[in-house]
């Protein structure tokens, strides 16, 4: 029955957002279009289809799954998500829009006026929007597995599905409309299981005790492949399968430490059992737990301060964030709309906080296999019994399907335009047929790639991978952006070296992290959080090859500048000036 | 400018029509132009919302490292409790959110303010700010937007 509610579920969801997508077509057919439908749309409806578009798989999986976790070190993930905005609302948002400019190497373009410096940005775009697209399809294929029992590869081959149709079919980023419910169809799917869930914990007043993360109640982990995990302190469990290359079968006696376990084993937990807890995590009392700088990584204080900075700057460089600006008809109410997005994203990040919270107490099992993403997933089931949380399981499996469709469908547009525009040569050229035909190639190899990039399975968490996507964003976008929109003397070589500069630095530290695991001391806290070092780097590098090449500041410099700070009622009354003087 | 050659002035009625159509020209004009001028103007509206930039993220990098440091140094903060949540946790899982968007608000009015007053500022037509002959000092680069 759990598994009928959560397959209608995703079904109705999948189903919605393909009809949807499709009818686009007829709404809209260019970004011409696009633009004067978006005169009518109100900063409202545009801050909710930022939300919706914003909110992805590791806001509303992953931080729940990393509190649960890691503790409170986590919350700055959800806090920096929305200070990021409030930089870009201080820094970048008008002038951003008042460019004109639909995407980040657009933006470029008119800036520097130079193909190379937009070829660079390009290249960057389809890099950190695939970066940000593995964890959402491996949160997909997560999310299916735990609700049906799917294969992991399913669910992020749905929502490729889902995605190219729509996308094909009229680019579904193009509908404002959907893309503001799906935002407050996830807000709901996680509201009204938190109301409930909040009513059920006070009903039974349990709080986080003390020590390791015992077992609630009795229950049963299978574990998938070969796995070590940690026994915090030496006891008993019983286990069926292999142990540390022993075969077992009944209560077994481990001591404390790590301990090997066979593929299929499974261990059945009874309340009050001390939880092994896999070595990827933290194997942590609930005191440090709760405690700031408490999660047991090295150097907890600079990852902290580093990754404060990577979200903060690297919100504004993000491929599908920038194109909902242009929506807006003016810079004004680009910063309206901007601000009403704080206050949205302000009230729904309060609710994975309280999941995350609610997992430590009732799903602390999660620890063992590691897929603490499923941490709000499960939860409806464990606390409330019966067919009510197994419809609030549905609800927010619902809500999570919502936001792995919006937010890989946006990354996919954006991704896509880019590969058909810059990277297929010259698409402008060519007759429309041709264009479109390239635009719905380039969308099929945007999402196709990042998924088979999520097929290895990784335990890197949602949250995390999203975080190294912000990281590369912050050392490469959000230093064009702002030395771009605030500094007259930027030059195309000095743009080219500092993205080179940081583009190499950042990636090849999260290629590191990803690729080889942690490393420790300090070279790992520092290749796991590039962004404290790599994003003056590149301010650096910018700066110095600017002025060193300072004879080559873009003649029209001025006007741009004109263009990206003047309010929007000036321009029109210079315009009609000039018309009535001609 | 005191070795320049005299020039021809012409004397006119301060109440005739040629007083009036006298070279003065709106500011707005000056900043369509490129003009030094019009740098001048453009050049105050950028410095002003620059510093609100700097401003603004200034205010959020304290708030936030400021947090991140506390939390790092004040270690027994976390047993004091207040509503049942640890203080830590009320601070950063509920009463930063308050803050930011309190941040935001004033972000969004002093921007628009800084907007409001440079228009009114280059909208003021006839009034004489730069008494010298404009021409003359078309696409001089020597006032610079930084």
């Amino acid at each position: 029955m759990s598994h009928g509610a959560a397959i209608t579920a995703v079904t109705l969801v999948a189903v919605a957002t393909t009809v949807a997508g499709s009818r686009g077509l007829r709404r809209a057919r260019s970004t011409g279009d696009f633009y004067v439908a978006a005169r009518a749309v109100t900063p409202r409806w545009n801050a909710a289809a930022i939300g919706g578009e914003y909110l992805s798989a590791a806001s509303y999986l992953g931080i729940a799954g990393l509190i649960l976790a890691y503790g409170y070190d986590v919350l700055w993930y959800p806090v920096c998500y929305t200070a990021g905005y409030l930089v870009l609302l201080a820094l970048v948002a008008a002038p951003l829009r008042r460019s004109g400019a639909y995407t980040l190497p657009d933006f470029a373009e008119i800036r520097l006026d130079s193909r190379a410096v937009r070829r660079a940005a390009s290249v960057l775009v389809v890099l950190i929007g695939w970066l940000y697209l593995v964890p959402q399809l491996q949160g997909a294929g997560l999310t299916l597995a735990t609700q049906t029992g799917a294969p992991s590869w399913l669910g992020g081959l749905i929502v490729c599905g889902v995605v190219i149709v729509a996308v094909a079919a009229g680019g579904m980023r193009s509908i404002t409309f959907v893309q503001a419910l799906q935002f407050w169809l996830k807000f709901a799917a996680l509201l009204i299981p938190a109301f409930v869930l909040l009513a059920v914990w006070q009903h039974r007043d349990d709080g986080v005790a003390h020590g390791y993360p015992t077992a609630p109640r009795d229950a049963t982990v299978q574990i998938g492949s070969a796995t070590t995990v940690r026994v915090p302190v030496a006891e008993s469990l019983e286990m069926h399968g292999v142990v540390d290359g022993v075969s077992t079968v009944g209560a077994t006696r481990l001591t404390a430490g790590q301990h090997r376990l066979g593929a299929g084993t499974r261990v059945v937990l009874h309340r009050g059992d001390v939880i092994p807890v896999v070595t990827s995590l933290p194997a942590q009392r609930n005191e440090s737990w709760i405690r700031p700088l408490g999660s047991g990584q090295d150097h907890p204080l600079y990852a902290t301060l580093s990754l404060i900075l990577a979200i903060c700057l690297g919100t504004m460089g993000l491929p599908h964030v920038l194109v909902r600006f242009y929506t807006n008809p003016d810079g004004r109410d680009t910063r309206r709309t901007t601000l009403v997005v704080i206050g949205l994203l302000s009230s729904f990040y309060l609710l994975p906080t309280l999941f995350g919270g609610f997992g430590r107490v009732y799903a602390p099992d999660l620890l063992l296999t590691g897929d603490t993403d499923a941490t709000a997933l499960l939860l409806p089931e464990r606390m409330l019994p019966g067919l009510p949380g197994v419809l609030l399981g549905a609800l927010v499996t619902a809500g999570a399907f919502a936001a792995f469709l919006s937010t890989a469908s946006g990354l996919t547009v954006s991704v896509a335009g880019v590969l058909s525009q810059d990277m297929l040569r010259r698409a402008r050229d060519r007759p429309r047929a041709q264009r479109i035909r390239s635009f719905r190639l380039s969308a099929i190899v945007a999402i196709a790639v990042p998924y088979l990039f999520s097929l290895p399975s990784g335990h890197l968490g949602l949250a995390a991978v999203v975080g190294l996507a912000f990281a590369v964003a912050a050392a490469t976008f959000c230093p064009l952006l702002v030395l771009g929109i605030w500094w007259p003397r930027l030059t195309a070589a000095g743009t080219l070296a500092g993205l080179a500069a940081g583009g190499v630095l950042a990636i090849s530290a999260v290629l590191v992290t990803i690729v080889g695991g942690d490393a420790d001391g300090w070279w790992g806290a520092l290749l796991a959080q590039p962004a404290a070092w790599a994003v003056p780097i590149t301010f650096i590098v910018m700066i110095a090859v600017s002025l060193a090449t300072r004879r080559r500041v873009p003649a029209g410099v001025g006007r741009v500048m004109v263009r990206l700070h003047a309010p929007e009622s000036l321009i029109a009354e210079l315009r009609y000036a000039d018309r009535s003087s001609s | 400018m005191t070795s320049e050659p005299l020039r021809r002035v012409r004397i006119t009625h301060p109440r005739t029509e040629a007083a009036r159509r006298a070279p003065i020209r709106p500011a707005s004009r000056e900043i369509e132009e490129q003009t030094a001028l019009g740098e001048v103007y453009m050049g105050s509206l950028i410095r002003s919302q620059r510093r609100l930039g700097v401003i603004v993220c200034g205010l959020v990098a304290a708030l936030l490292g400021g947090i991140a440091v506390f939390g790092a140094l004040a270690t027994n903060l976390d047993r004091m409790h207040l509503f049942g949540l640890p203080v830590p946790w009320l601070v950063l899982a509920i009463g930063i959110y308050p803050l930011l968007i309190a941040i935001a608000i004033y972000t969004v009015r002093q921007a628009e303010r800084n907007e409001r007053g440079f228009i009114e500022l280059v909208r003021r037509p006839n009034q004489p700010i730069d008494p010298a002959p404009p021409t003359s000092e078309r696409h001089d680069r020597d006032v610079s937007l930084s």
